[in-house]
């Protein structure tokens, strides 16, 4: 039978009820507002179903030990916030390098620095992307509601899992604190995706193998019996360091490759009375809520205006935003930063439509009426 | 022709090593492959975890599961991967400034747990792999590329800061006294708890250049002339230990360790059921 | 009662605004609608100025938060002070009576009662003001019943007070009878 639970719960704790769903063994991390939630939750609930929770010295050692945890063989998750996410950025290249499967949450505050530890922001999305040194893959989240993060959270697993890849949430501290309705589905309901393991004997395992047409190579954890060696150093199919040109170039080709060639299966957005609509606002997170009811209340008054919210941050949903210029007059962007993903609005529209941002940093959030506001000035 | 050690420790394909001649990693790794056969330790249950420098090549060479981190990284790494699978043997090897500059927290934090985990330094007081710039052991008044005018911070005792923090098995021993290091390390990854050995090592590159310590042969000689067994030193009266630094076993106490604390918690669990 | 019902709760820090906030949504939530709960506050722990939000709803709610209030609850004068003017004018204001209540308010129902010295000589308590509030909002707005508010309050106050927390409501309720 389905046992579906309703609940009235906070972001955060849907956060950790979506990991153990999903699988989450392993959680390492330190305590950062507004993100502590997490930690503390995990450290409730992982012991029960035989996971391990560890209180790491600080930020960077919370992400190594959940790489370490995952490298071991179980689902890893660490979780922060600003400053913390700042620190952890070395080691999430060293995940994206080595391919470790692991999910890391981000509750976005006010910054640069210690900013505004307990209000919200959508100051890190470019970070996300960018954040660490060198090309690499990443995969970034953006839930709206408390439901979603717990939908979210299962499908980072997912997807960290099958892509070898770590996989950002970008919350804020909005959806992160805010409580509401949440219908926990039954676990025969939710679908969940393991690394693949190796097929091969030990003695012809090599870590970094992909099959012809494959592009995400099996893992063995350490432990089960296949001697590998794990590098952040540019390597080659055998997991050992390589200085040629060749080597670091089909690395890199193959990494982000795994993403780019899988966008079908990684993109995520809500199209909201977007059909018929002359004006359209792109939002996430948080603000795609004000958004939402800004869209209801101009439908209200015979405004043609619809709402673009990505689920997937990165990779951009470059080719729907770009479809999307075509047919619409105008795109607002709307999010609680200074100028972010509106940049990537800009660059895949070509000059298709206008493009404009309501951005908001001072840790107050984007309400409806500003956004409605602003449709009315581009009408 | 290889050794045996050689043949059943190492990925011999991936030999030889990068490391000077003269420098005394080789040897420092060596006496850890022994200390693990002597041991009689399953191959697929150990895992070496290092971070980045020249002593954190040497996982790369050891036929087992090896973690090569980030810069100083390498315990918590280490922390994760034991705490995950506690069943494995896991044996970090760091270097000087790995573990006591920029993983300094690191290492005093594993310390302060007694996680069941043996950090083996591989302190040649240097930056080798960049090139000669002054570590937290280099001695007062010595010469890096960065303490041109002489080094004014004051060294890093390694093995008495770990003891200090928790650690329940603290030892040292050097490249020239390569059988009682073994030992040592041997010593160390029965211990059940959180164990650190300091190697004194070599480098005739940069640390022997830089301070006119002469040849590889010179600066063993020197280790052989200084180093004196703790047990002896008891003995001795104090002048005659004057410039000399001490080896031995310094620590070796018990105390509850951390991934049996966890496991008890999730057996609590269990028991409810 | 609007569809859509928008609920501010103020006071400072550790009287249990925050908590009163997820009774109030819970209670919702078990009567069947849709709730919404959130929270501003600063860095201490205890003392400052303390706000919890609660929005009901039998529709879906997208903007979480409350921007004009149809209830407000003050407990503290810096807190009244601060919030007053976040009310809608046909809204109404719930405050302890030791406040002074500035002269510009604008609602459509002024209620001063003596919450905290009701929790303090009633109850013997002052922890529990919180949910002496609630049985007066509940009292006097029916934005909830009082079978799923009682639920809530068993569901989300420590094991062994269940019984000082229903008397508590009870008392809130009776001092909206006697006014």
């Amino acid at each position: 039978m389905k046992s579906r639970k309703v609940k009235l719960m906070q972001g955060n704790e849907a956060c950790v009820e979506g990991a153990i769903a999903a699988g989450m063994r392993f959680y390492g991390g330190y305590p950062i507002t507004p993100s502590t939630e997490i930690a503390e939750i995990s450290a409730v609930k992982l012991p029960a179903v035989g996971g391990k929770f560890i209180q790491m010295e600080d930020e960077i050692g919370g992400i190594a030990a959940a790489i370490g945890g995952s490298l071991a063989g179980l689902k890893s998750m660490t979780a922060t916030s600003g400053p913390g996410f700042s620190l952890k950025q070395e080691n999430l290249g060293y995940a994206a390098i080595a391919e470790i499967p692991l999910v890391v949450v981000n509750v976005q505050r006010g910054g640069p620095s210690t900013g505004l530890p307990t209000a919200p922001a959508q100051g890190d999305v470019m970070q996300a992307k960018w954040g660490t040194h060198g090309d690499h893959p990443i995969i970034a989240l953006s839930p709206s509601s408390v439901r979603e993060t717990f939908d979210v959270t299962v499908r980072a697993f997912n997807l960290a899992e099958k892509y070898r890849t770590p996989v950002v949430i970008l919350t804020d501290e909005v959806v992160g604190h805010m409580r509401e309705k949440i219908e926990i589905p039954d676990p025969s309901e939710i679908e969940i995706i393991d690394r693949k393991k190796p097929e091969v004997d030990p003695e012809n395992y090599l870590p970094y193998e992909v099959k012809d047409g494959e592009l995400v190579p099996p893992m063995a954890a350490f432990g089960d019996g296949y001697r590998f060696h794990v590098t952040g150093l540019t390597h080659d199919e055998t997991g050992f360091p390589s200085n040629s040109s060749e080597i670091a170039e089909a690395l890199l080709n193959r990494l982000m490759n795994k993403i780019n060639a899988n966008l079908d299966d990684i993109l995520d957005y809500e199209e909201f009375m977007c059909d018929d609509a002359e004006i359209v606002v792109f939002s996430y997170g948080s603000t795609a809520r004000s958004a939402k009811s800004a869209v209801k209340k101009l439908r209200e008054e015979g405004i043609k205006v619809g709402l673009f919210r990505p689920i997937t941050i990165w990779p951009f949903p470059e080719e729907k935003v770009y479809e999307l210029s075509k047919k619409v007059k105008s795109i607002i962007v709307a999010e609680m930063n200074l100028g972010q993903l509106v940049l990537e609005v800009e660059r895949v529209s070509k000059g298709n439509c206008k493009v404009s941002h309501l951005g908001k940093a001072n840790g107050e959030v984007i309400t409806p009426n500003e956004i409605v506001s602003r449709v009315k000035e581009v009408l | 022709m290889a050794s045996k050690l050689i043949k059943d420790y190492f990925r011999t394909d991936k030999l030889p090593h990068i490391w000077c001649p003269g420098c005394g990693h080789g040897i420092l790794m060596r006496s850890v492959a022994q200390a693990i056969d002597n041991l009689g330790l399953d191959k697929d249950k150990v895992c070496i975890v290092s971070g980045i420098g020249c002593s954190s090549r040497a996982p790369g060479y050891m036929d087992f599961n090896t973690l090569h981190t980030t810069h100083g990284r390498a315990l918590a790494f280490a922390t994760g991967v034991k705490l995950a699978r506690p069943e494995l043997e896991v044996i970090v090897v760091t270097g000087d400034g790995d573990c006591a500059a920029i993983g300094g927290n690191h290492l005093i934090h594993a310390a302060r747990r007694n996680i069941n985990i043996t950090t083996v330094v591989f302190n040649n007081n240097i930056y080798g792999m960049t090139g000669g710039q002054y570590s937290p052991t280099t001695p007062t008044n010595e010469f890096g590329t960065t303490a041109p005018y002489g080094n004014i911070d004051k060294p890093f005792d390694i093995p008495a800061l770990a003891g200090a923090a928790g650690a329940t098995y603290t030892a040292r021993g050097t490249a020239y006294h390569a059988k009682q290091l073994t030992k040592l390390v041997e010593k160390g990854i029965k211990n059940k708890g959180f164990s650190l050995i300091e190697g004194i090592s070599i480098c005739p590159t940069y640390y022997g250049r830089k301070n006119k310590k002469g040849s590889a042969v010179d600066m063993m000689n020197w280790l052989k002339d200084n180093a004196v067994d703790i047990k002896v030193a008891e003995k001795l009266p104090k002048e005659k230990l004057e410039g000399k630094f001490l080896i031995g076993e310094f620590k070796n106490t018990t105390e509850p360790e951390y991934t049996e604390e966890y496991m008890k918690i999730i057996e609590r669990f269990q028991k409810e059921r | 009662m609007a569809v859509q019902t928008e609920i501010r709760l103020t006071g400072s820090g550790g009287q249990g605004l925050i908590l009163a906030g997820i009774i109030l949504a819970e209670s919702a939530i078990l009567q069947g609608g849709n709730a919404v709960q959130s929270q501003s506050y600063g860095p201490e722990a205890r003392g400052g100025a303390s706000k919890a939000e609660v929005i009901i709803s039998e529709e879906e709610i997208d903007f979480p938060k409350v921007d004009k209030a149809d209830i407000l609850l003050s407990l503290t004068q810096i807190a009244l002070d601060k919030y007053a003017d976040s009310l809608k004018e046909d809204g109404i204001l719930v405050v302890d009576s030791e406040l002074d209540i500035p002269e510009d308010v604008k609602a459509s129902k002024i209620v001063a009662v003596p919450i905290l010295k009701t929790a303090i000589e009633k109850i013997g308590k002052a922890m529990v003001a919180n949910i002496v509030a609630l049985g007066v909002i509940q009292e006097l707005t029916n934005v909830v019943s009082k079978e799923y508010l009682e639920k809530a309050v068993l569901n989300r106050v420590p094991k062994g007070t269940e019984e000082l927390n229903k008397k508590a409501l009870q008392e809130g309720y009776n001092l909206v009878k006697d006014a």
